[in-house]
Parts: C-alpha cells; sequence; structure tokens
C-alpha cells in the first residue's frame, strides 16, 4: 500500500511537472475543418475500441499468469479446442469492425466531394519550397522557410527555437473564411506531400498528376504543417503556413499581391543601377540559393559547390545565365527560369558577379536576360 | 577429390570438415542454420548503430551530429538493412535449422542451393555497405531515398549508388527465392513418415505458408528495381511522367511486393510463439487447425491489402474504401491468433523461461501493433497519421517489439539444444527486462509525437516534439546496449564452460521430433526417419 502511494505520488508528480511545460501534445486535434473533426471523432473511437479489447484481453492475460502457474501448484488443463468459443471469438470482431466501418465511409465520402467550390489554388511542390497558384485570379507566388541556416550543420545552431522554428514561411497563403476552397495539386520534380492537421488534408503532390481535395473553414487563423513524404536532402524544411482571413481581409490580401506582381513586371523593363541590382540580388539569393550555396558563398563542401571564384562566374555571362536559367540537369541545381523573373535573375547573376570578393563589376541588366532566355 | 570422399564419409559418422571450408562449401543446414543467425546478428548490429545515429541526431532540436543529407542516407540504410539484412535472414537460419529436425528429415531438401542461398547474402549487404563507405570518403552518396525508394526520388534523382543498390537488392531477392524454394521442397518431400501436413508443428506450418509468399512477391521486387534500372540508364521511363510513364505504379507495385513482405516477417514469428507458449504453459496449443487457417488466411488477404500504404496518392474513393474494408479484415485472423495464445496460457501451468517471458512480451506488444495497424486501416484517419511518426510507433512495434522479440525468444528456446548448454538463465532474465523497458520507453512516445504531428524522415523537428524525442532516444540506447547482454550469453553458452548441460528435452513441457534428438544435435538429423503416430 505504502509502495502504491509513493508510485501514485511520483507519477502526479511527473503529470504536473508536464503540465507546466505544457506545450506538447499527445493526441490529434479536432482541427478546424468538417473532415478533421470526422477524423478526430473515428480516430478517438477506434482507439477507445482497441482499448477496451485491450482490457479484456491482456486482463485475462494476466489473470492466467498470476493463477495458472506450476509454482503456485496449478495443474495444466488438458482442452485444446472449443468450436463454440471458436466461431463467437471470428464472428464478435467482424461486428465491432462494422461498426467502425459506417462512419469511416461517411466521413471518406465527404471528404473526397471536391464539387460547388467558390474559389481553386493550385499547389505545387518543389524541392524544397511551395508554389501556390490563385486559379483565375493572376496571383502566383512560392513559399520558402525563413530560415535557411536550419539547414546545414554549420549554421544550424544560429537558429532561435521558438513555437513557429521550421513551420514559418516568407509568403504564407491566403485563403478567405467560410468558402469551400478547392486544392489541385501537383509536383515539378518528385513526390512531396502538402499536409495541414488541422485541416485534416493530406496529399500526395505527383509529377503529372494533378490531386484534389478541399478547405473549408469557420475560424479565421495561422494554421502549419509540414511536407509529410520524403523528397530529397531537405524534405524537412518545407514547411506550410495558411492564413484563414475574412473576406474583406482576404481581398486585400489578393490586391496587394497583383499591384506588386505590376510593380515587378514594370521593374522588368527598366534599367537598373548596380547598387539596385546588388540590393534585390542579395534578397534572392537569400531566399532561392542560401539553401545550398550558403551566405557566404562557400558552399557545402562535396554536395553543393561553392560560388567564391567558380570559374562559371569569373567566367563567359552567358554561360552563368544559362546555368541559373536552365539549371544543370541531373543535379540538385534546378532550373531556376520559370520561377524567378528577369528582373530577379538579373540582380542575382549581377549579385554573385560582385559579391564575397567576386570583383568582376559586371552589371546585368533584366534585358539582357530576356534576350538570353 | 578428397572433399568428395570426405564427403561421402560424413554420411556413415558425425565427422565436421575442418577449417574455413566447413563454412565456405557448407551443405548441412546445421553449419547454414548458425551462418545465417550469425549473419543476421552481425547486421543487427550494424544497423543498429545507424539506428542510434538517427536518435542522437533526433535528441534535441537542431542539427547537432550529421547534415541532413547523410541523416537520409542513415534512414534508408537502416530500414533495409533491419528488413532484409536481420529479419529475414534470422527467420530462414531458424527454418534451416529447425525445419528438417521437426519433420524428421536427415537435411534440407536442396543442400547446395542452400549453401548458394547464404553466400549471396554477404555480396548484397557488403555492397550496399560499400556504398555507405564511399559516402562517408566523401565520393557521392548512399542510397538516400528511404527503404520504400519511391521514384521518382531514386530514379531520375537517386545518387550513382541507386545502381549498386538495385544489385544488391536483386542479390537478396535471389537468395530469398532459392531459400524459399529449398523450405518447400524439404516440407513437401522429407516428412517423417505418418507426419501428415494436419500433423506438422505450427512453426513448420508458418514458414511453409511464408514461403510461398517469398516466391509470389520476390519477383515483383525484382521487377520493380529492374525497371528502376533501365529507367535510369537505359531511356525507359516506366516511372517517368515526362516520358509517359506513372510515378504512383511504381507505389503499386512496390506495395504489392511490401505489404505481403511485411507479413513474411511476422509468420514465422507467429509459429516461434506457436512452439513456445505450449512448451511453458505444458499444454497442447489451444486450436490447432483454426491456427492453420488464421495464418493462410492472413497470407491471402496479404495480397489485396497493398495500397492502404497510398490513401494520400489520389486513389478513386472506391479504391479506397475497398482497401480499406480489405485491411480491416486482417484484423479478423489476427485476432484469433492473440485468442488462441491466451487460450493456451489459460488454465496451464506456466512456468516463465527466458523464452516464455518474450513469448509473452511478444503477444501484448505485437497486439498493440495490430492495434495501431486496425487505426491505420481507417482511411480518413490514415490522412492524419500517414507518414508521421505514428507509423513509425506501428511497424516498430511490430517488427521490433514483434518479430525481433519471437527471434530473441527463438534463440534462448533452442540454444541449448543447438549447443548442448543451457544459457544463464540470470542474464537472460536480465536481458529481456532492461530490453523490455527500453524499448518501450523507445517506441511508445513516438505514438505522441505522431498524433501531434511530427513527419517521419526529418532530420529536425520544432521544439514542441522535444520532450518525447528525448524520451526516446535515452530509450534507444539502453535497447541497444542492452543487445550486448545477448551477445555474451550466447558467446557464453557456445563456449559452454561454466554451463549446465542440457538434457534431450531441454525443457520439462517440450513436444516434438526435435526434442528427441540428443543436445547438442548430431551433425545429421535423422539419417532414419522416425515414425510419427
Ligand atoms: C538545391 C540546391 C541548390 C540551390 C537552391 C541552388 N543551387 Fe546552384 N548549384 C547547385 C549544385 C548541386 C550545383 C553544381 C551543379 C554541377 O554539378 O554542375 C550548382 C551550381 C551552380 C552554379 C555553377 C557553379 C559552379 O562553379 O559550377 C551557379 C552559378 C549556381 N549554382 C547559382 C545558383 C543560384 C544563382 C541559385 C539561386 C537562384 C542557386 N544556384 C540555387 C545546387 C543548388
Ligand atoms: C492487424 C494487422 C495490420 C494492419 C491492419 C496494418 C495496417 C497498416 C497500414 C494501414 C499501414 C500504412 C500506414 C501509413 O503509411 O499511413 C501500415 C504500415 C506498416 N506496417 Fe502494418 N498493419 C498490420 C500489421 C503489420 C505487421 C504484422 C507488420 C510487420 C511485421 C507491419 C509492418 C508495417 C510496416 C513496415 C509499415 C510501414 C511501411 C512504411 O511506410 O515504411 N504491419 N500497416
Ligand atoms: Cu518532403
Ligand atoms: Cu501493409
Amino acid at each position: 500500500m505504502r509502495a502504491a502511494i509513493r508510485v501514485a505520488g511520483f507519477i502526479s508528480m511527473m503529470l504536473s511537472s508536464s503540465l507546466a511545460l505544457a506545450e506538447y501534445k499527445l493526441d490529434l486535434e479536432p482541427g478546424v475543418t468538417t473532415f478533421s473533426q470526422g477524423a478526430y471523432e473515428i480516430h478517438t473511437m477506434v482507439m477507445w475500441i482497441c482499448v477496451a479489447i485491450g482490457v479484456v484481453v491482456f486482463g485475462a492475460m494476466t489473470y492466467a499468469i498470476i493463477k495458472h502457474r506450476k509454482s503456485k501448484g496449478h495443474e495444466a488443463a488438458s482442452f485444446h479446442d472449443n468450436t463454440t468459443l471458436e466461431i463467437v471469438w471470428t464472428i464478435v470482431p467482424f461486428i465491432i469492425l462494422g461498426f467502425m466501418a459506417v462512419p469511416a465511409t461517411k466521413v471518406l465520402l465527404n471528404m473526397e466531394d471536391t464539387s460547388n467550390s467558390d474559389m481553386s489554388v493550385k499547389i505545387t511542390g518543389y524541392q524544397w519550397k511551395w508554389h501556390y497558384d490563385y486559379l483565375g485570379e493572376d496571383v502566383s507566388f512560392f513559399s520558402n522557410i525563413t530560415t535557411p541556416d536550419s539547414l546545414s550543420l554549420a549554421t544550424s545552431a544560429n537558429v532561435k527555437q521558438d513555437e513557429t522554428t521550421l513551420l514559418d514561411v516568407d509568403n504564407r497563403m491566403v485563403i478567405p473564411v467560410n468558402k469551400k476552397v478547392r486544392l489541385l495539386f501537383t509536383s515539378n520534380d518528385v513526390i512531396h506531400a502538402w499536409w495541414v492537421n488541422d485541416f485534416g488534408v493530406k496529399k500526395d503532390t505527383i509529377p503529372g498528376y494533378i490531386n484534389e481535395s478541399w478547405i473549408k473553414t469557420d475560424k479565421p487563423g495561422v494554421y502549419r504543417g509540414q511536407c509529410a513524404e520524403l523528397c530529397g536532402t531537405n524534405h524537412g524544411f518545407m514547411p506550410i503556413v495558411v492564413e484563414v482571413k475574412s473576406e474583406e481581409d482576404y481581398l486585400d490580401w489578393l490586391a496587394g499581391k497583383k499591384a506588386a506582381a505590376a510593380e515587378a513586371a514594370a521593374s522588368a523593363e527598366k534599367t537598373w543601377t548596380k547598387d539596385e541590382l546588388m540590393a534585390q540580388g542579395e534578397k534572392v539569393y537569400a531566399t532561392n540559393c542560401g539553401a545550398c550555396h550558403q551566405a557566404s558563398g562557400q558552399g557545402i563542401p562535396n554536395v553543393f559547390p561553392g560560388l567564391v571564384g567558380s570559374p562559371i562566374i569569373m567566367g563567359d555571362v552567358a554561360k552563368h545565365i544559362d546555368v541559373i536559367v536552365n539549371g544543370v540537369s541531373g543535379t540538385a541545381m534546378q532550373a531556376f527560369g520559370g520561377q524567378l523573373n528577369d528582373a530577379d535573375i538579373a540582380a542575382v547573376v549581377t549579385y554573385e558577379r560582385n559579391a564575397w570578393g567576386n570583383d568582376t563589376g559586371d552589371v546585368i541588366q533584366p534585358s539582357d536576360i530576356k534576350a538570353a532566355r | 577429390m578428397s572433399a568428395v570422399i570426405e564427403e561421402h564419409h560424413e554420411e556413415h559418422h558425425d565427422h565436421k570438415p575442418t577449417g574455413i571450408g566447413r563454412w565456405l562449401f557448407s551443405t548441412n543446414h546445421k553449419d547454414i542454420g548458425t551462418m545465417y543467425l550469425c549473419f543476421s546478428f552481425l547486421m543487427l548490429f550494424i544497423g543498429g548503430a545507424m539506428a542510434l545515429v538517427i536518435r542522437a541526431e533526433l535528441f534535441q532540436p537542431g542539427l547537432q551530429f550529421v547534415e541532413p543529407e547523410f541523416f537520409n542516407q542513415m534512414t534508408t540504410l537502416h530500414g533495409l538493412i533491419m528488413v532484409f539484412g536481420v529479419i529475414m535472414p534470422a527467420f530462414v537460419g531458424l527454418a534451416n535449422w529447425m525445419v528438417p529436425m521437426m519433420i524428421g528429415a536427415p537435411d534440407m531438401a536442396l543442400p547446395r542451393m542452400n549453401n548458394w542461398s547464404f553466400w549471396l547474402l554477404p555480396g548484397a549487404f557488403g555492397i550496399l555497405i560499400a556504398s555507405l563507405v564511399m559516402s562517408i570518403m566523401g565520393m557521392g552518396s548512399a542510397p538516400n531515398f528511404g527503404w520504400t525508394f519511391y521514384a521518382p526520388l531514386s530514379t531520375k534523382y537517386g545518387p550513382a549508388s541507386t545502381d549498386f543498390f538495385i544489385f544488391s537488392v536483386h542479390m537478396m531477392g535471389i537468395s530469398s527465392i532459392m531459400g524459399a524454394i529449398n523450405i518447400i521442397a524439404t516440407i513437401m518431400n522429407l516428412r517423417a513418415p505418418g507426419m501428415t501436413y494436419m500433423k506438422m508443428p505450427i512453426f513448420v506450418w508458418t514458414w511453409f505458408i511464408t514461403a510461398y509468399l517469398l516466391i509470389a512477391v520476390m519477383p515483383v521486387l525484382a521487377g520493380a528495381v529492374t525497371m528502376m534500372l533501365t529507367d535510369r540508364n537505359f531511356g525507359t521511363s516506366f516511372f517517368d511522367a515526362a516520358g509517359g510513364g506513372d510515378p504512383v505504379m511504381f507505389q503499386h507495385i512496390f506495395w504489392f511486393f511490401g505489404h505481403p513482405e511485411v507479413y513474411i516477417m511476422i509468420l514465422p514469428a507467429f509459429g516461434v510463439i506457436s512452439q513456445i507458449i505450449p512448451t511453458f504453459a505444458r499444454k497442447k496449443i489451444f486450436g490447432y487447425s483454426s491456427m492453420v487457417y488464421a495464418t493462410s488466411s492472413i497470407a491471402f488477404l496479404s495480397f489485396i491489402v497493398w495500397a492502404h500504404h497510398m490513401f494520400t496518392t489520389g486513389m478513386p474513393v472506391t479504391a479506397e474504401l475497398f482497401f480499406m474494408y480489405a485491411t480491416m479484415l486482417i484484423a479478423v485472423p489476427t485476432g484469433v491468433k492473440v485468442f488462441n495464445w491466451v487460450s493456451t496460457m489459460w488454465k496451464g501451468s506456466m512456468t516463465f523461461e527466458t523464452p516464455m517471458l518474450f513469448a509473452v512480451a511478444f503477444i501484448i506488444m505485437f497486439t498493440i501493433g495490430g492495434f495501431t495497424g486496425l487505426m491505420l486501416a481507417i482511411a480518413p484517419a490514415d490522412f492524419q497519421y500517414h507518414d508521421t511518426y505514428f507509423v513509425v510507433a506501428h511497424f516498430h512495434y511490430v517488427l521490433v517489439n514483434g518479430a525481433l522479440y519471437s527471434i530473441f525468444a527463438a534463440v534462448y528456446f533452442w540454444l541449448p539444444k543447438w549447443t548442448g548448454n543451457m544459457y544463464d538463465e540470470k542474464l537472460g532474465k536480465l536481458h529481456f527486462w532492461v530490453s523490455t523497458i527500453s524499448v518501450n520507453l523507445l517506441f511508445f512516445p513516438m505514438h505522441f509525437v505522431g498524433l501531434a504531428g511530427m513527419p517521419r524522415r526529418i532530420p529536425d523537428y520544432n521544439m514542441q516534439f522535444a520532450e518525447f524525442n528525448q524520451w526516446a532516444t535515452v530509450g534507444a540506447f539502453i535497447f541497444g546496449f542492452s543487445q550486448l547482454i545477448l551477445l555474451y550469453n550466447i558467446v557464453k553458452t557456445v563456449r559452454g564452460r561454466r554451463t549446465v548441460k542440457a538434457t534431450d528435452q531441454v525443457w520439462e513441457g517440450a513436444d516434438g521430433l526435435e526434442w528427441t534428438l540428443p543436445s547438442p544435435a548430431p551433425f545429421h538429423s535423422f539419417t532414419t526417419p522416425p515414425t510419427v503416430k
């Protein structure tokens, strides 16, 4: 008895100390859509049914272990079958499974019904970022992790650890509340999976396929998720952030995005100064290239080449532009031609040719990129 | 010439060939069984060391020990080695040793093929491990696409070493198929007079069925890797959407192999447990024939559930429903097995030597893995579980706390028969308790982080997952090092100093032909067949 009290005391102490920390979760959350809630309910039901079966089976076993021991002088009985019992424990599980299957089917059919949507967003997986395209709105953008330092052993320690570490992006996906948003999924390279637990949506993005799902929620807020299918080196570093806003705020955001796109298009026409190009280039480099080539331009030995004094950068401009626009096939150096506009490519080329002591003095204009494409 | 004479000699006496030749050219089922088991044990330590690298990196948020790229190589090789290099060879080793003895045969039916099946394995794993050594030396990357090697990550985007990997998988496949043919031929042809199919020990039955599964699905795996090979090197595009191929087809082919494969790794375990429980309960197995039928139905069902690994690939909803219902059905025969084991224990006269401890722990922990399997089968809920640590917890409960535990149980159970010496019971119990506590500390918290949303195969995570990952890492190190107790105990038993001699029957409740042979079992099991009434 005294021992039991001590054990209980210890457990409650453990529990209270962990409640004090209390940032972690033990179970699924119900989430904010009908099918995340459906999934949660059925998860909870099946789990408790399993616990109940476990209590019965392990209970019987424990009883036998305690009572039917040789050391207690128990003699072995000689029965070795019982047809009635065997039929019962074949039929009863069938019935229990039926009880699970009915609600499971309902939830699943609801999830797969993408009809009557109010708007569509196409989501494309890239190694290692997401691209969002608001169909019919002419708004599209990439979404990158905000802490490229997380990606390598050398710099990981610089990253501040908080609730959103590894779960934050530069450009969030924004959707309006109470609208049925149809999601279309595909991939540019390998298979990824777009997953936000609070929506109960996890779908693979597969090259050559378009998968569908949908979200509709009445709770504005910021929801986070991660890529859920191994997609190469930086699979752990392609977070998803979705912000659900009121209809009005959503339209404001959309207008803002359109204005920014128009501005970017205009900037591709004008002639830039070297300083402007360098400033813009540094930004473009940090979000798109630093993950592999590192902020210092040193790269990672044997994996990603350093760019300081690289013959391609110090040499012919056309070759340099070609590597960035078309990538190097068969390597992790992807084609950025479809991802960055002329101004951004011009800026990053200029930046690489003049940063870290690569003092070529070259200035590349958006028009040069246009001509080279 | 002299080898021929020596072989002829063996027919009459119990002379073993000596030196390295005894092992290199062995056609003896016991020696080959021993080699399989030793190989598997070695691989357990290599694959285990990789697991400790993974767990060390996951001890805290942030990267501390390895780059993400190397982390992926670790998870890939860990998975491949544990599945193909530890669990499968260990069961083949047990089959080699025990099947001829249990059915009253002198040896396996095809002894030379037996030799070749084994010796392919060191080659296969040598190649695989060589790719890691090269990676560490800075020459390219080892396979880094997970043990499931989904295309196009493993084809168009795979490292150069992928072709090594393909060759290695081919060798493992040939080895398994030959091993399976041998087991079927042995069971069909070499049973002692009077031993009808329905009198075979359950271990023999489960291996008989497993062998058919192997023959059915290993060629499918070989097909998958061959298509990868031609996609990578000869311009085909089976799995490349840009060339008119289909990356999802890869997953269908892989899992058509992969799901039966998981049963290949658990049916022999069911067999082992069905031998051990009756022995230590001193009572016949409950529901022998329903055990056989349950095993057969599990084997059949295992062919029609594969796409439960692919719910998130966007299959038509009717397909999702079919695979959900079919998968749920597997719970029924699995349940029958568990109920039968518990009924065998019921009103027995039980003692708890080490094999029995491991067997009882197997039943409990395997059942937990079965429960989570049932949860995963529910498609709408699987959208939340898939590719998270919840799945990692599930398959480690069935594979480590299940299959590996049954192998431990089998080793303790049969070691006295193999060596003629009793193992050290105190050490055995110590090994059991340390392992069982630490293995649960290792895998149980993974359910929690999985449900809370931690994806699998990531080298770094948000700090909300930190607490349970720390528990898991502590558990992993204790579990890993506690296997040294097993190693020590085995070495001590084999050397036989300061050990007790085993009787022929070894265990008071033991029943079956293998226990009628002397301990240690003679080099050739039954030269004249016994008769079974
Ligand atoms: C996913 C990792 C990755 C990212 C992101 C990346 N690169 Fe690369 N890059 C590589 C690799 C790998 C190579 C080497 C290709 C080869 O083997 O020729 C490379 C090569 C290059 C080279 C040629 C250097 C040389 O000496 O061979 C340049 C220039 C370059 N990248 C520029 C960029 C720019 C600009 C960006 C951002 C817009 C970028 N890279 C983003 C991986 C990356
Ligand atoms: C009651 C029986 C079982 C059921 C219903 C079941 C169901 C499932 C399901 C649905 C998945 C896919 C989960 C996902 O990826 O989302 C899964 C994964 C897995 N199961 Fe089981 N399972 C059962 C028993 C077993 C057994 C006996 C083994 C092996 C001994 C096993 C090994 C695995 C493995 C290795 C995976 C993960 C594969 C991977 O993605 O790497 N399962 N199981
Ligand atoms: Cu990914
Ligand atoms: Cu499966």
